[in-house]
């Protein structure tokens, strides 16, 4: 009987801090962001879209409108360390331990006329979502190597001809 | 070995049924008249302006700037939809509509998981920094008023 008395209810409230929507440091922004010396926003958008094509990524999404594009890929997830404790685990413990499996990157290029409306900023932001062996969803992150969004905005500089300066 | 006679049995079984069968706590839903209504307030607010364009490029910005992914903007609609990823997903979509002849009316829906967020405070928060990207002070509405 005793499992009963801990039957857990998924909480119906949310944690204060889940919904704490902090403001980025301006290291974040630079980041994610640059800023091109041109007016042509379509064009910008398109050279995104070459580049995340050739990057691996499906367009999900877009808003030539108002400068969207989103965009997803998904790829093995599994990593040599996390089966080698997998096997660990099987082997000294006796328990089956999940490990990751696919994981999703998603993309989201967002273009915006700077305020003099001489340049277009452009910011990218990504994220990936990660499912175990056993097909649970395990990990939402979004992602912030510094050396990724670096990376980007080079092959975009390249691909637009221009040189990108940093916003923010 | 306990032994467990048939009273005993009973008990325990309708004990463990009736300790399996009650319900978590329903919250309350946001489709009750007044609930709805004081909801809507938290989440709109009316700008004097009437470049909705404008008002949804903002919107994506200050997403972004809050740590969301944009997933979806529809021009015509006047939509944005975006999520944030830590450690559980929150979703959160924003219309933008023209209220009269002078002004924009600003929505923002949240949804953390499963639940509806109902806290004025997060709604307070992305108005706070969607107005300063603005450069335009919010009006906070009547959402009881004809012409909402």
């Amino acid at each position: 009987m005793v499992p009963f008395f801990f039957v857990a209810c998924e909480s119906n409230t949310i944690p204060k801090d889940a919904l704490l929507m902090k403001e980025p440091t301006t290291e974040i922004r630079q980041r994610q962001a640059r800023r091109y010396a041109t007016t042509d926003e379509k064009k910008v958008l398109i050279s995104a879209v070459q580049l995340l094509q050739d990057l691996g990524f499906n367009t999900e999404n877009s808003e030539t409108k108002v400068g969207l594009v989103v965009v997803s890929k998904d790829r093995s997830a599994v990593d040599g360390g996390q089966v080698a404790g997998q096997i660990f685990a099987a082997v000294i413990l006796g328990v089956r331990v999940p490990i990751d499996k696919d994981q999703k990157i998603r993309a989201s290029v967002v273009t915006c006329p700077s305020a003099d409306r001489k340049a277009i900023d452009v910011r990218v932001t990504f994220q990936r979502l990660v499912w175990d062996d056993q097909g649970q969803l395990c990990k939402l992150e979004r992602l912030d190597d510094p050396e990724m969004y670096r990376d980007f905005y080079e092959k975009l500089s390249k691909a637009l001809f221009l040189e990108a300066q940093g916003v923010g | 070995m306990i032994v467990k006679t048939p009273i005993v049995l009973a008990i325990s079984i309708s004990f463990a049924l009736s300790t399996a069968l009650i319900g978590c706590a329903t919250p309350q839903r946001a489709t009750d008249g007044e609930v709805s209504l004081k909801l809507r307030a938290m989440q709109s607010r009316s700008y004097d302006t009437v470049d909705v364009e404008k008002a949804i490029r903002v919107a994506m910005a200050t997403l972004q700037d809050l740590g969301f992914v944009i997933d979806n903007a529809d021009a015509e609609l006047g939509t944005v939809s975006a999520t944030k990823l830590a450690n559980a997903a929150t979703k959160m979509t924003i219309t933008v509509r023209l209220r009269g002849k002078t002004e924009i009316l600003v929505r923002a829906s949240a949804q953390y998981k499963l639940l509806t967020v109902e806290d004025p405070t997060f709604y307070q928060q992305f108005f706070t920094a969607y107005s300063k990207s603005m450069f335009l002070e919010a009006h906070e509405i009547d959402p009881a008023a004809p012409g909402y």
